[in-house]
This record gives structure tokens, sequence and C-alpha cells, in this order.
């Protein structure tokens, strides 16, 4: 069998071809002269090599995360780049061939598999149709009572949680620390981010305040009482997917959501401008108590942020 | 060390011939294992397995070494990373955030790349393999797109692989969340907003999730965090085996040349050439991956802070294969259904939930609508070059533009920015774009595609031409030889059987008792 001039059989192989040696020379790249691959190869091996030495002693001095990666990456990289070498220039390339058998299997074979799973069925839900029925009606509902624990169990219903802040008449207008918001805190063009006392921090409430020159505003009807003294108040939640909108920009009176560019007009109730938001923000309705301070006449007139199904 | 010497120089002289004194260790393993297993047959065809050399076969194995990277460093992460979102003060390594209110998560992130040693390279290192991971799948889909690797026997693993990157998304997305810093808490923020936007159910799923209004009850962290280290990769690492098992059980598709033909495999063996060079490359890429993990800041989560519901940052974006998404959500106009007192949020609806539905949807039926369209039906082993099949390639073209675009829009305000353009402009101009770059490049790639295949010799290697003038003044042009290794050289020459073992001296053993099903073309 070595003379390689011998007929393959049993392997669908043509007849007549030449057998070599896995190791013959001629199939290896580099085989001519090997000794120039493997010292540079060997080389290349000694720089990985080099390389996790290198982090190894780095990290018990203590590390430093950018030798950390230099070390650590050049050893990574030195090493599989040399074994890469090697399978390519010092090891057979072939190319060799290997035949593909058919996966198919024949008609017959197609056809008894798909008879006895019809036959069988048959037993199981033709004669018995009536158990069949009673199995499919068991699965359909083990289908759905299990999901019950899988997702019911995680949180609470919706119920009006979306509908409502926590704004009621009433309700100071506070900062981010709690402190009460007087009518004399912003300067024409200031604005600030609040809440409902009590409720600092919170996403639903937070409300967008700013303070216009009362000679600028276009006031919406029935929103004669909502801005005193320039004060208006807007949800923060944008109406498009949830975002703070908060971008205040000044000289042109519009808040921008930073997440998908909304843009929405300060001086016409919160109007969409521009970008993927539907609706104008919710407007709060603000009043100034005999101190000075500013507190809400009532909460928003419609749920804020987002739109959800239930939102009529 | 004279203990070893002595035991392999006998095994060399049993193989030599001689008599041997001791049983090849090698030949008593495989016995043991075969007389429990009977994996003599079958491993020896594995380790006989044929794999095609093309670069393009590499794609796939970025992807599979960058997964494997992801569990390594992952593991090294979980060890330190709380999955809590209770807060707590700082006090950690980290000086600007002392005494800041902070989760533990948060806490715990921070903690793992300051206060533990090469936590850091590591924590970056995963996110890069992330990044890394998805990328590689999406190019690999492209090589096997284009190629019409997907073709029959084949749809089944292009399904698998689909879902592996829908997976791979997923679990991207996921992680990139369990910080709670403020760019991951937006994220978050968005996602509650699009499960909100389904019809009829999204506000319970939603409050389910996160149990209530956003942010929830901080039930949502720990609840990723189990999706992300256990769930989801296991899903992955189910899939995988079965993406290489059909590989191995289908062998690999081939592009044609010189002797590789529908019913053969033309390459390398697995053992040993292939393994030296898929194992080096699997170190090359860890060490890619290393080198970027120390050397290119990604996600500084200290510099972003505590994700609180109030805050925002400017120029938000995801990370990079969230960018369609992103995009398509800031270019879609402001459509709201409000019916009989119902409110569909179509602005969210469409890019967020319908739109990456269809295209998941369209991927996982390419390979039976494109047998439909063109009728073929047979199986395929040999792959297309994509010049020759023009509208494939064309649709591809387009549909990777229409990506690209939405990509690109996810950055409108920093476009808006960098350009000094007006926000409204850039916006207006990819809404159109986002239609016509992609018709334009699919057209430009069809025609392409024609001329390339109508051009003669296309794919092969020019030849020089040697111009030489005479004496006489007149011109004469001569070509050049063809280079060893260009198709004109060849010719068809026939299979030859490979020996069954690599042995340094010894005989070849015969083929047919070997059972051996790989061959060899000679060189010409």
């Amino acid at each position: 069998m070595s003379d390689g001039t011998d007929v393959t059989s049993g392997n669908g192989a043509p007849a007549g071809v030449p057998i070599t040696k896995f190791d013959d020379p001629h199939l290896q790249p580099y085989a001519k002269n090997p000794r120039r691959a493997e010292m540079l190869i060997g080389a290349i091996l000694l720089i990985g090599l080099a390389g996790f030495c290198a982090y190894g002693g780095l990290y018990w001095v203590g590390g430093q995360t950018q030798w950390e990666a230099v070390f650590g990456g050049i050893g990574f990289f030195a090493f599989g780049f040399g074994l890469s070498a090697w399978g390519k220039y010092l090891l057979p390339q072939g190319p060799f061939v290997e035949d593909r058998h058919d996966l198919k299997s024949t008609e017959p074979e197609i056809e008894a598999m798909a008879a006895a799973i019809e036959d069988r069925g048959k037993m199981v839900f033709r004669r018995r149709g009536f158990l069949g029925t009673i199995l499919g009606a068991g699965a359909g509902v083990m289908g759905v009572v299990i999901t019950f624990p899988l997702i019911r169990s995680l949180g609470p219903q919706p119920k009006k949680t979306f509908d409502t802040t926590n704004w009621r008449s009433g309700s100071h207008v506070v900062d981010l620390d709690g402190r009460r918001i007087h009518r004399a805190d912003l300067e024409v063009g200031g604005s600030l981010t609040v809440f409902p006392e009590g409720h600092q921090g919170s996403g639903v409430d937070q409300t967008m305040l700013i303070r216009a020159d009362t000679k600028d505003i276009t006031t919406l009807p029935g929103r004669d009482t909502w801005g005193p003294k320039g004060y208006l108040a807007y949800s923060k939640m944008c109406t498009h997917a949830g975002c703070p909108v908060g971008l205040y920009q000044q000289v042109a009176q519009q808040l921008l959501c930073p997440c998908h560019q909304s843009l929405f007009d300060v001086l016409t109730g919160g109007n969409p401008v521009f970008g993927p938001a539907p609706r104008p923000l919710p407007q709060l309705p603000l009043e100034i108590d005999s101190q000075g301070f500013l507190l809400a006449q009532a909460g928003y007139d419609q749920p804020v942020g987002p739109g959800f199904w239930e939102r009529s | 060390m004279s203990a070893l010497t002595s035991r392999s120089a006998g095994r060399i002289r049993g193989r030599n011939g001689t008599k041997a004194t001791k049983p090849d260790p090698v030949v008593a393993g495989v016995r043991w294992l075969d007389e429990r297993l009977g994996v003599a047959k079958g491993g020896r065809t594995l380790l006989d397995k044929i794999f095609p050399d093309h670069w393009s076969f590499l794609l796939g194995e970025i992807a599979l070494y960058s997964f494997v990277v992801l569990i390594a460093t992952g593991i090294f992460v979980s060890l330190y990373f709380i999955p809590s979102a209770k807060e707590l003060i700082y006090h950690g390594p980290y000086v600007p955030l002392r005494g800041s209110r902070v989760s533990a998560a948060f806490e715990s992130t921070v903690n793992l790349s300051f206060g533990v040693r090469s936590g850091l390279v590591i924590r970056q290192m995963h996110h890069w393999a992330a990044d890394v991971f998805v990328g590689s799948i999406a190019v690999h889909m492209c090589r096997i797109f284009f190629t019409g690797a997907f073709r029959k026997p084949r749809e089944l693993n292009w399904m698998i692989g689909i879902t592996l990157l829908i997976l791979a998304l997923t679990n991207g997305f996921i992680g990139y969340s369990l910080p709670d810093d403020l760019v991951s808490g937006t994220g978050l923020r968005i996602m509650f907003s699009i499960v909100l936007s389904i019809p009829v159910v999204g506000s319970y799923l939603a409050t389910f999730l996160f149990g209530g209004n956003f942010p929830g009850d901080g039930s949502i962290i720990p609840r990723l965090f189990i999706l992300h280290v256990l769930v989801v990769p296991l899903i992955i690492f189910g899939l995988l085996g079965a993406h290489l098992g059909l590989l191995v059980r289908q062998k690999h598709t081939q592009f044609p040349g010189h002797g590789r033909t529908e019913k053969n495999v033309v390459g390398s063996p697995m053992y040993p050439t292939f393994i030296a060079k898929t194992t080096g490359f699997l170190f090359v890429t860890t060490g890619v991956l290393w080198a970027l993990g120390g050397l290119a800041q990604i996600n500084p989560i200290w510099q972003f802070g505590q994700y609180e519901p109030y805050k925002i940052s400017y120029a938000v974006q995801p990370d990079w294969y969230m960018g369609w998404l992103d995009g398509a959500l800031r270019i879609m106009p402001p459509i709201s259904w409000t019916l009989w007192g119902h409110t569909i949020p179509f602005v969210i609806l469409f890019p967020a939930v319908l739109f990456p539905g269809i295209c998941f949807n369209l991927f996982y039926v390419w390979p039976m609508v494109e047998a439909k369209v063109t009728g073929d039906r047979a199986e395929h082993n040999l792959l297309d070059r994509p010049r020759d099949k023009p509208r494939r390639t064309a649709i591809g073209v387009a549909s990777l533009t229409f990506f690209f675009v939405l990509f690109a829009a996810s950055s409108t305000d920093v476009l808006a920015n960098y350009f000094k353009v007006s926000l409204n402009e850039v916006l207006w101009f990819f809404r159109f774009a986002v239609f016509v770059i992609p018709s334009a490049a699919g057209i430009f790639a069809y025609y392409l595609c024609r001329e390339m295949s109508g051009v003669p010799g296309i794919g092969r290697r020019k030849r020089a031409v040697v111009i030489t003038r005479t004496a006489q003044g007149e011109y004469e042009s001569v070509s050049t030889a063809p280079r060893p290794g260009d198709e004109a050289d060849h010719e068809e020459l026939l299979p030859t059987p490979v020996p069954a073992r690599i042995e340094l001296n010894g005989e070849l053993e015969s083929v047919e008792a070997a059972g051996s099903g790989v061959r060899r073309i000679p060189r010409p």
C-alpha cells in the first residue's frame, strides 16, 4: 500500500490515485526551509510567553490597567499568532478531500417513518377521540395556568398607576432637597426640576418649572390662571418614551428630550414642535399662596408620560 | 526526566515496527474509551473532518471565541457584582463619588473597576467582548447570506443563527442595563415605555416586570441579572451546540474551485492543522479583547453616575447594536391613535416592537422565500459568488444600508452638533434617506453585479502584459505566463487518498483498513 500508486476502494474514490504520506513535505508550505519558519514562530511564541510573565509580574506588584492590557494582550495575541502560524506554515495544508455522504434517507424509509407516526397516532387520537380531547384540553389549561406564577406573580396590576401622579390640589412645589419654591426664586428664563412636597426624586411626579415673561406666553383656552407670574410647570416625562425632558433652551423657549430629540414649545402649552413626541407635555396648574410659595391648583388633568392602551 | 525519555523512546521503537515492550499509552487510552463508548470510528472521522480554507470562515469563529471570552470574563465579573437596587452611601476608592447615594449594583460595579486588581480590564473586556460578539455574528450572517450558504440543506442552521443573533442582542442589552448607571437606567426607561406601548397587555406586562410603575420596586435588577447570567446564556449555549452540531453533520460549504464539487469538501483536516490554527485564533481574539479592555475605555459608569429617574444627559446613545432601533424611534413621525377610548402609541409600537419583529421574521423565512421565488430547491454545498446572484446581493446590500442608515439616525443630535446644521434638517434628511439611500445602494449593487459577472476572467489574477518596441519602431505585446496557483494553470486533478495516521517514520496504513474518507488533491 505504500508505493504511491495504489488503487483505493470502498470510499467512492476514483481508481489510480496516488497515496502520499500525511507528513509529505510538499504538503507543508515551509517544509523546504522549516528552520526559518521554526525560528520565527519560536520568536513569536517567546514574545507571548514574555507577555504572560510581564502580566504576572505586574499583577504581583499591584497592577496598572493600561500596562495590564498591553502585557496580557501581547501575551495572548502573540501566543495565538504563533500557534496559528505553526498550523499554517508547519502543518500539512493539503488540500485534502473529504466525501460528502448523502444525509437523505431512501423514499421507503421516509414513508415508513411517516406511516409509523400516522398509524400509531391514529391509535392514540382517532380511535379514542374523547381521551385525546381531554388530554388536549388538559394540556391547554396546563399551558395557561403555569404562566400565572411565571408572569402574574411578578408584580402588581397597573390599576390607575399610569393615570395619576402625586400632585394634588394644594401640593407645595419643592425642589429635590425638599425646599419650597418661592415666587422670587426664579428669574425670567430660569428653570428648575420640582416635585410635590414629600415625593422628591419621584419619576412620575418630576416637573419642569420654568419662569417665562408673561407677555410672551400664549395661554391656551382654559389655562388662564395656570401660570401665575410667568411660572409654567410641565411634566418632565416625555410623551414619547418617558425620558426626562431635561434640556431647557432659554433663547428658543423650548424643552428638548435628549433621548429621541423631541422638542416642546414652552410658551404655547408644551406643544410638540419637532421630533417623535405625539402629545403636548401635560401642564400643571400653579398658584401662589399668601406667603408667596408656589403650589399646585390641582393634579395633572391627564396621564403623564408615554402612551399606553388604557389611556383615553 | 529519564523515565519520560525512556517511555517515549519505547513508543517510537514500537511504532518503528520493533517489538514493543509496553503497550502504546495512546492506543491503550483509545481502546479503553472505545470499549465503553465506541469512539474510535466516529472519533477518527472527526479528526479527519475537513475545514475549507477561506478567510471568511473565520467570522463565525470570532463570534464563538468572543462568546468564550464572555463566559470567562462574565464568571469573573459575577463574583463581584451585587444585583440589588438597595440604596447605600458610596465610600469606595473613587473619590468624586464618595458620600453620594448609589445602589448596591452601581457601587459594586465601581468597586469592581477600581478596587479589584485587573477588575477594570476584565470588566471592560466583558463589555468589548459583547460588542464584538454581536458584531461578528452580524458579519458572519452577511457572509452566509451573500454566499447563499443558507440554502438547502442548511435552512435550519440559518434559523438557529438568527435566534442566536436575537439572543445576543437581548443579553447585550440586559447586561448593559445591570450596573444601574445613568445611561443604562435611561435605556431601561425607554424599554419600559416600549413594553407599555403594546396594546391591551402592555401596562400589565410593564408593571409585572418592574414591580410597579417605572422605576418599580427595585426588583428589575435581580430579575435582569438572572436572565443575563443564567437563562439567556444557557439558551445561547444550547443553540450554539446545535449550530455546531448541524455544521458537523451537514459538513462545511465551500467556494467553487479546483477539485471542489457538490459532493466533497476540500481543505485542511481538523487534527492537527485546523486545531492549531483555530486554537491560535481563540488566543488572538482573547488578546485583542484583552488589549481593548485596558486601553479603550468603555462604559465609564463612574462618569455617568447613579441613575435617577429625573436625571438625563446629553448625547444618550445605546450600545452600537441597539442603534438601529434607537434610530427608528427617532425618525418615526409622531403617530398615536386614540380609538374608542384606547390609545395605540404607534410612534413607539411600530419602530420598537413591530419593526424588529418584522425584520427578524423576514430573516427567518428568507431561505424559504428565496427557494420559492427562484424555484431552486436543490441541495447546495458550493457557495455563490455574490456577483453571480445580482438580485440576492442587491437585496442584501439594500438591507444592510437600511440598517446602517437607521444606525446613523440614532446620532441625529451628535451629527447636527458636529456638522453645525439644524436638528430639524438632520431628522428630515433621515426620514427620506432611510428609503432613498438603501434603494440607490441596492440598484447600484444590482448593476455592479451584472457588470462584474459579465467581465471575462473576473476573480482571477491579472497577468502582466509586456510591450516591446522593435527596431523598426513597431510595438508588440506579449502576455506573461500565468503565475502558479492561477486558475488557468489548473487542471482538474483527481483527489488522492491521505495517509491514515500521522506518523513521522512509520509505514502508511492502508486506506481500506482505516476506512478514511479523507483524500488529497495534489498541488499543481
